[in-house]
Parts: structure tokens; C-alpha cells; sequence
């Protein structure tokens, strides 16, 4: 049986506790009084995973069994989420292709042999040929990408994009052309937090920047509150709208899953642990972990890090129609993350860890350790922020000056040019957005190099768009202070200097919440 | 008598300043240096329309610098005769009456010594209106000297007195001050270079240095053409603010360039397997306003196919001209100034650009060493001109 997740309250007998800082972590002494919120312990996986997916293909939520709507002569596109998900990489084999392999098999008894399919990546970068075969396996690899029949969405091919049509609220809804014609449209998910699936994954994972702009801009993110909750985000809404439209028009078949809280395999475990119940055995590895990547050259710690595939339990599968699925799937992931929390803290302390969605196989880059903790991290609640109006929020990280060129080409020109002109993200919005979003040599490395879309830097600074609405001051501990004073932010050595710096705000005795993420938690604020 | 700076002919001191450069510059304005302070006569008017003028400012122009450290092709070895005395830009006063300008004057010079001045029958140049490209100045009345402050006979602005004929003199206008007037002349050049940069409407402009040279061409182009967004490439947070109060829509460091020109043109950006990266798309026009390899290696990378480089510094040699032949880049040179038109344009932006503190150190010529040491490293103290004051050296 798991226990939940609950608050604790710093006291004299509290061990110093785990914060992720990038590609490393460090045990930190709270203030007595802090509060420490921790996930609910992982959930036990599904004993035989196959077999749910077979149910869940036989049995589909509000809709006809997968099986009734395969027949000979269709066509039949298989869409999954990309490399963004889920994080760190699953450990084989990949729960997209345990799925898929079952809808294939299925489609191959049933006669369909117009097949295709497609990775989900609406402006991030291509997968790789070795990360498609590590989330789909080699069989269906070998079986389809050699023929082009495996393959990553355009948003930028004009002949493979089709304009299905505006919503009520004037949204232009246009997605990968293969799936908009095909006669079934299977979409494979898996979630990792709530924000994920339900209308989330078609409208956008298929879509065309021309679709995107309507619901990834600073307007909607401000008035997401919060993203893991559809029901409270414009972003969702828009989605919803546009999900909604979309299924007049396409049959869609939705499978999505959800994931336990175990996140870091062996040696690494202690890292899923609460620190008071380290063994033995936790202690000697946490610290032979410590003083390894004290000593460790960066590029060998990020190999070490980039390396951790997780040993996640698979939670649920359901499938179906995608409404009523993601109900399902919602549940899921709430009964594994959900913590109640009793109202909001002065400050909100939060370690971002050396992984986000759009930096698997790179560096997380200032701007994407902005995303993660005042864009994903911030949001991680329902009701009200963890931090009021006008707090502080403190983050480790040590936000490097460092790029990927091969990943992030626009990031870097985003930050040296854009965010020395503003960080607001309306005004950037205005005066930049559509400029990158239309630079033909980022347009170029995204469709043929494994490059993010050029204007895939302003929606990570939209995302963080709530939190610098919300905040009154950000502080980084151990941070790159050239990186975040670029980005309108201060920089402190310690968590005490921090405290120091944020007293202008919050006073000299402000409470502190502090999220022990990860693994994954979305706090309940009442 | 009269005290003057003179460059004289010295092959150990050339061979030093060939081989230490810019890089200790101590040595070639201390031990080595290819200058001196010397009395010596007068220079005395050679003929009709000849006058005596008497320096007020005399600023430290790049090209003298270029001579002093050694920077400068042999190529002008003929061109030059020694020992001469260097500045030839100048504010000065007028000693006799020379033809309509009566003694007295102030005058700014325009330092080319052309068919006019020389006495010679006019080349096709010179009938041109291109005194700057004049093909007899090596022959006439005065020495050769492809300007004042090159030419052993006419004295130069780093003395207390030079001759200058009719041809090379403009009236400063009343109110004008000598510490912009000084300026007129290199403005002049840089009217100049903005006419040959042909700027399409609304073209993109590189400007690669901030030096005074950099500047008044960020100025030139901002007030006489119709360019849409001018980059300049500066090192240091004074030329920043001066290129953005120049005109500048953006100021870029000088490693930022190929990134920021492909991203402000929406270019394509390459990498060789070995030297620096390139564009294909790039900057209508770009000009070289350092003469260094590397700024105008950097220039032509990032000039877009059938684009213009002008060359307005004085050119350094090594720089890789793949991009000229590979683009059909259009390679514009931009020497000193043609005609009085030029001269009439810089005066009236010498009197409305934001000019107050441009000349930012002034010395006396017996301080000539601090002189030359602000002046080689005047961008990194925050000094645009350095000028003599000649006024305090007699």
C-alpha cells in the first residue's frame, strides 16, 4: 500500500533534505517552520500490462472496440507523443510501443494495410531514428520507417498540413494532413503530469504554428491557472474548442496512459525516498553520488544524467473516445501526485532537476530552467498558487550559459538578442514572436535538422508568463548570475543570501513552502 | 622656427613597428617610435594661391596611427615623401590672404594634394570633380604626398604652421566650434563613403567598427541615405551608446556578428570546416571601417550575393576574398573626399550631429607620447578623436 503525499514541517530533527540543481543535487538545512511538500509514494504498476491494453482496446470508453472500426481498405494513422515524453525516458520497452504493437496487430487481422505513423511533435524537434526506435521498438522501427511510413510531423509542409476549420472563438484549427483524411486516427499517450492528453495531444501534437499561435501565447498562459488544470486553463480551453471541432470532422481513437512516481532507478533510488528512511544502503550511495559528481567533468555528469532511463509502473491504460478518457486518465495521475496543501506560503522554494521535455539529449539551457520551475514546477497546483500574490520564489539551478546548437539554434538568439531588448512576455510577444516564427533558416534546421521551431523559445518564456505575473521576486541559488540577470532575475550562492535578497519582499520571516519535486507532485491548494 | 611631430624614414624603427605593432604600443610611442619632436622651418608658400595657415586642432586620424605602428602597405611608400609632418585633419587660421579668404579665416582642409594645388594641367580625375582619385600627386610643385601630412614640403596639422593651397580650403562657418570643425574633415570622408555605399531604400547596412570612422559613417548613412536598418559592430559600452545615438538600429559585439546579421536579414548560416562561419542572405551593404583582416573577413561573410562592401577603413591584407568571387560581391573602395559638395554637407552635419565630447582628448604637441598612446586606445577609454591642440604648443 503507498502512503500519500503529505506536508511536512521542518523541525529540529528534519535531516538536511534532497533539492535537484540541474545535473546534481545538494542537501539543504530549511529554515524550522519550512514546509516540505512530498509526492504520494509510487503507485504499484500493473502486473500485466498487455493484458491492459487489451482490455482497454477491447473495451474502449464511449466508443465502439478498436477492433469494430478496423476494416480492409482504410486508411489508419497511429500518432503518439514524442521524445518530450515521458521524463527521464522510459526504460524498454516503451509503453507506446507495447500499444502500438497491439493496434497493429489488430489492424493486420483486420485487413488494414494503409498504415502510417506518426510522431507527435507539433514545433519541438524531430526524434531521432535511435529514439524512435527506443519508444517504439525495433520491430515496428524495421517494419515502417525504411518505407517512410514511420515519421515525424511537418508543421512547416504546407502539402502534408490540412486546414480543418475555425472554432466559435475565431481559433484556425489545422493539423498533419495523413491524419485529418485517414478514416481512423489512433492517438497514443502517455501522462506524466495533468496537463498532458485529453484535447492536448491532437490539436497540438498535429498541429501547424498557424493553429498553435491561438493558444500558446502570453494571454492564455496568463490565464492558466494552472495548466494541470484543464478545467482552469485558457490554454485547455482553446484545445478543448479545438478538440471538439475536430472531432466532427476526424475519428480519433484515444489511448492514453499514466505512469507510477518511481523515476530514478538503482543507484539512484534514494532519490525517490523521503531522507529520514534512507537505508544504510541509501546513505552510501547518495553519498558516493555526491562526491562522484563533485569531482565528475560536466560532459561525463550530463552522460551520467542523460543516461537514467526510469523504471516507471504503468498505472492505467484507457482508451476511447478522448474526453471520457482523459477523465479516466486524470484520476489516475491526481491519485498518484495529488497532495493537499493548507493554503499559501511567502516564498516557494523549488529544485529544478537536470531534465525538462525539451532538452532530452541537451543541455537545459537558461531559458528552458526558466520553463521548468516558473513555467511546469510553478504550476503545479490546483486552486491557488502554493506562493500569494506578490511572494517570492526561489530556485535552484545553476542556469549555465551554455546552448545546444543543434537543439535550441533559436534559444540563443532568443537570449541575446530578444530578452536584451525585454522580458515581458507581451511585449516580446509583439514585437518578436511572429519574426522567429517565420525565419526561414529556423524553419530549415527544424524540417531537416533536430532543431525546435524558431519560435518555440517565446512559449517557453510564455509558460513562465503566470508565475512573473504572479511573483513579485525570483531569486536562483547557485546560479550563472550573467545567464539570469539576462533574464530580468537574481542569483545568490546560498539559500540564506537568498532569503536575505528576498526580504524586501516577503519580510524576515516569511513561511516557506518547499515542492520535493521530483518525482512528480501537483499541490491541492485550499 | 616652429615646433612640429615629424615622421622620418628609420628602417630599424619601420622594422620595429612592423613586428610589435599595436600589441605593446608603448614601445613605438616611447623608444621606437618612428616620430620625433623637432623644430624645423617653416613651410613657405610655393606659388599663387598658396597660404600659410596656423592649426588650431589637428586630430590623430586611424590611417596615421596605421603609419605609425607599422598597419600600413608599402604600397603608399611612393606616394609619401620624408620626413614629413603627419595630421591632415585641421582646423587652422589663415596667415595671408589666400585668393577670396581674406587672412584671419578659420578654414577646415581638405588635405588631398591634387592637380590644382600641385600646378599641374588637371587629370581626367581631377576635371572630373574626383580630386580624391587625382593622378599627379607625385609631380608639380610640392613634393609627392598623396595628402597634407604625407608631403615633406606643405607641413602637416602636428606642427605650429602648414600651407595649403586655395583648392584644399573650406571657411568654417561662424559658430561652429573648433572641436567640431576638427571633425569636418573625417565627416567629409564619411558623407563621402555613405554616396559610393549606394544604399538600395531600406536596405540592411553593416558598419564593422566604431571608431570615429565607424561613427561619422553610422551618421552618414543615417542623415543621407534612406537605409533601413544600420548594425554596427562595437567593442566598447562608449561606442555602443555613440553608434546608437549615431543612427544605429542595433549594435551587435564583434562575435556576435554572424548570428545577429542572420537573424536581423533571416539569412542562411553556415560553417566551413575550418574558418568562420558565413551567410547565404546577409546585409545589402557592409562597411570596413577598421581595415583589419579579421573585420573585413567578417564583412564579407555576412554580405549577401551581389551585395556591396565598401572598404572605408585602410585595408589590411590576408583576408580570405572567397566570398567575393563565390557572392559576386561588389568590393567599393571610399578614399577621403570628392569636391566642395561633400565638405558643404559635413560642415552642416558637424553643426546638428550630437558632436559635444566626440573630441574627447586634446594634447599639446609636447605631450605627443600620451597623445598617440589615448589615441591607439582611445575606443577602450571611451574617446572617439584625440586632437593636438596647437594652440597651447607654441
Amino acid at each position: 500500500m503507498s502512503r500519500p503525499g503529505f506536508v511536512l514541517e521542518v523541525d529540529d530533527r528534519t535531516p538536511p533534505l534532497i533539492v535537484h540543481e540541474g545535473e546534481g543535487f545538494r542537501l539543504e538545512k530549511f529554515p524550522t517552520g519550512t514546509r516540505v511538500v512530498y509526492s504520494p509514494e509510487s503507485l504499484p504498476g500493473l502486473r500485466d500490462v498487455d493484458g491492459a491494453i487489451r482490455q482497454a482496446l477491447d473495451n474502449p470508453e464511449n466508443s465502439e472496440p478498436l477492433r469494430a472500426l478496423l476494416r480492409p481498405g482504410m486508411k489508419l494513422t497511429i500518432a503518439f507523443d514524442d521524445v518530450s515524453l515521458p521524463l527521464p525516458p522510459m526504460r524498454r520497452p516503451d509503453i507506446r510501443q507495447r500499444i502500438i504493437e497491439q493496434v497493429l496487430t489488430m489492424a493486420a487481422e483486420a485487413g488494414v494495410d494503409d498504415v502510417q505513423i506518426i510522431a507527435a511533435l507539433a514545433l519541438h524537434r524531430r526524434m531521432m531514428p535511435s529514439e524512435l526506435q527506443h519508444a517504439l521498438g525495433e520491430r515496428v522501427y524495421r517494419s515502417f520507417a525504411p518505407d517512410g511510413l514511420l515519421y515525424n510531423h511537418d508543421a512547416e509542409d504546407p502539402d502534408n498540413l490540412a486546414f480543418i476549420g475555425t472554432t466559435d472563438q475565431g481559433e484556425e484549427v489545422e493539423i498533419n494532413k495523413r491524419a485529418a483524411e485517414s478514416d481512423l486516427l489512433v492517438y497514443v499517450n502517455i501522462n506524466i503530469v495533468p496537463m498532458d492528453g485529453g484535447h492536448k495531444s491532437v490539436p497540438i501534437g498535429l498541429a501547424s504554428y498557424r493553429s498553435l499561435r491561438h493558444h500558446h501565447n502570453s494571454h492564455t498562459m496568463v490565464h492558466s491557472r494552472s495548466f494541470m488544470d484543464h478545467t482552469k486553463s485558457a490554454m485547455h480551453h482553446s484545445a478543448w474548442r479545438m478538440g471538439r471541432l475536430l472531432k466532427d470532422h476526424v475519428k480519433i481513437f484515444t489511448v492514453e496512459t499514466t505512469l507510477n512516481n518511481n523515476v530514478f532507478p538503482a543507484p539512484y533510488e534514494f532519490l525517490n525516498k523521503r531522507e529520514w528512511e534512507w537505508s544504510v544502503r541509501d546513505q552510501a550511495s547518495m553519498l558516493a553520488a555526491r562526491r562522484g559528481l563533485a569531482i565528475a567533468p560536466s560532459k561525463l555528469k550530463r552522460r551520467i544524467f542523460q543516461n537514467v532511463q526510469a523504471p516507471y509502473g504503468i498505472t492505467g491504460v484507457h482508451a476511447g473516445e478522448t474526453e471520457a478518457v482523459h477523465e479516466k486518465t486524470l484520476a489516475n495521475v491526481f491519485r498518484q501526485q495529488a497532495v493537499e496543501v493548507q493554503g499559501q506560503s511567502d516564498v516557494l522554494i523549488m529544485g529544478v532537476p537536470y531534465l525538462g521535455p525539451y532538452n532530452v539529449n541537451a543541455v537545459m539551457n537558461p531559458i528552458l530552467a526558466t520553463c521548468m520551475g516558473l513555467g511546469y514546477f510553478f504550476n503545479s497546483y490546483r486552486g491557488q498558487p502554493l506562493v500569494r500574490k506578490g511572494g517570492a520564489v526561489i530556485l535552484y539551478h545553476p542556469v549555465p550559459y551554455e546552448f545546444s546548437q543543434l537543439h535550441h539554434p533559436s534559444y540563443v538568439d532568443f537570449f541575446e538578442e530578444v530578452l536584451a531588448e525585454s522580458t515581458d512576455p507581451a511585449t516580446i510577444e509583439e514585437r518578436f514572436e511572429k519574426q522567429y516564427a517565420t525565419d526561414p533558416w529556423y524553419i530549415h534546421l527544424y524540417r531537416t535538422s533536430y532543431a525546435y521551431h524558431g519560435v518555440h523559445p517565446f512559449y517557453m518564456w510564455y509558460w513562465a508568463a503566470h508565475a512573473m505575473d504572479h511573483v513579485g521576486d525570483v531569486v536562483w541559488v547557485g546560479a550563472d548570475r550573467r545567464a539570469v540577470q539576462r533574464m530580468g532575475f537574481r542569483a545568490a550562492s546560498t539559500l540564506a543570501d537568498a532569503l536575505e535578497m528576498v526580504s524586501g519582499t516577503v519580510g524576515r520571516s516569511p513561511s516557506i513552502t518547499y515542492t520535493h519535486n521530483p518525482p512528480h507532485l501537483v499541490a491541492d491548494v485550499r | 622656427m616652429m615646433l612640429a611631430l615629424e615622421m622620418y624614414r628609420s628602417l630599424p624603427r619601420y622594422i620595429a613597428a612592423r613586428a610589435v605593432g599595436g600589441r605593446i604600443p608603448g614601445v613605438l610611442t616611447g623608444p621606437a617610435a618612428p616620430v620625433r619632436l623637432v623644430s624645423r622651418e617653416e613651410p613657405r608658400p610655393t606659388g599663387a594661391g598658396w597660404a600659410r595657415v596656423k592649426p588650431i586642432l589637428s586630430g590623430i586620424c586611424g590611417s596615421d596611427l596605421g603609419a605609425l605602428f607599422g598597419q600600413t602597405s608599402l604600397y603608399f611608400s611612393a606616394l609619401v615623401s620624408m620626413p614629413f609632418v603627419p595630421g591632415h585633419e585641421v582646423v587652422g587660421v589663415l596667415e595671408d590672404d589666400c585668393e577670396d579668404l581674406p587672412k584671419g579665416t578659420r578654414v577646415v582642409l581638405d588635405p588631398v594634394l591634387a592637380c590644382a594645388a600641385r600646378g599641374v594641367e588637371r587629370c581626367e580625375s581631377c576635371a572630373g570633380g574626383h580630386t580624391n582619385r587625382c593622378d599627379r600627386i607625385t609631380v608639380g610643385h610640392v613634393s609627392p604626398g598623396l595628402q597634407t601630412g604625407y608631403c615633406a614640403d606643405t607641413g602637416g596639422g602636428w606642427g605650429g604652421q602648414l600651407i595649403a593651397h586655395r583648392s584644399q580650403l573650406h571657411a568654417v562657418p561662424e559658430g561652429l566650434s573648433d572641436e567640431r570643425a576638427v571633425l569636418v574633415e573625417p565627416l567629409a570622408c564619411a558623407v563621402h563613403t555613405a554616396r559610393r555605399a549606394q544604399v538600395p531604400d531600406g536596405g540592411s547596412v553593416l558598419v564593422s567598427g566604431a571608431g570615429a570612422v565607424g561613427l561619422f559613417a553610422t551618421l552618414a548613412m543615417r542623415e543621407l541615405t534612406n537605409a533601413g536598418r544600420i548594425s554596427v559592430v562595437a567593442k566598447h559600452p562608449r561606442q555602443r551608446e555613440l553608434a546608437k545615438a549615431f543612427g544605429a538600429s542595433d549594435v551587435l559585439a564583434p562575435d556576435e556578428v554572424p548570428a545577429r546579421v542572420r537573424r536581423a536579414t533571416q539569412a542562411f548560416r553556415l560553417a566551413p570546416e575550418r574558418g568562420g562561419e558565413f551567410l547565404l542572405g546577409g546585409v545589402d551593404v557592409a562597411i570596413d571601417a577598421v581595415g583589419s583582416k579579421d573585420s573585413l573577413g567578417s564583412v564579407l561573410r555576412v554580405t549577401k550575393a551581389g551585395g556591396r562592401v565598401v572598404l572605408s577603413g585602410m585595408p589590411a591584407t590576408g583576408a580570405d576574398l572567397s566570398p567575393v568571387w563565390f557572392r559576386e560581391l561588389d568590393i567599393t573602395g571610399t578614399y577621403a573626399t570628392a569636391g566642395r559638395e561633400a565638405f558643404q554637407t559635413a560642415f552642416e552635419l558637424a553643426a546638428s550631429a550630437p558632436l559635444d565630447g566626440v573630441v574627447g582628448g586634446r594634447y599639446p604637441l609636447y605631450r605627443w607620447r600620451e597623445a598617440l598612446d589615448h589615441a591607439h586606445s582611445a575606443g577602450r577609454l571611451g574617446t572617439v578623436k584625440v586632437a593636438f591642440d596647437l594652440r597651447s604648443s607654441r
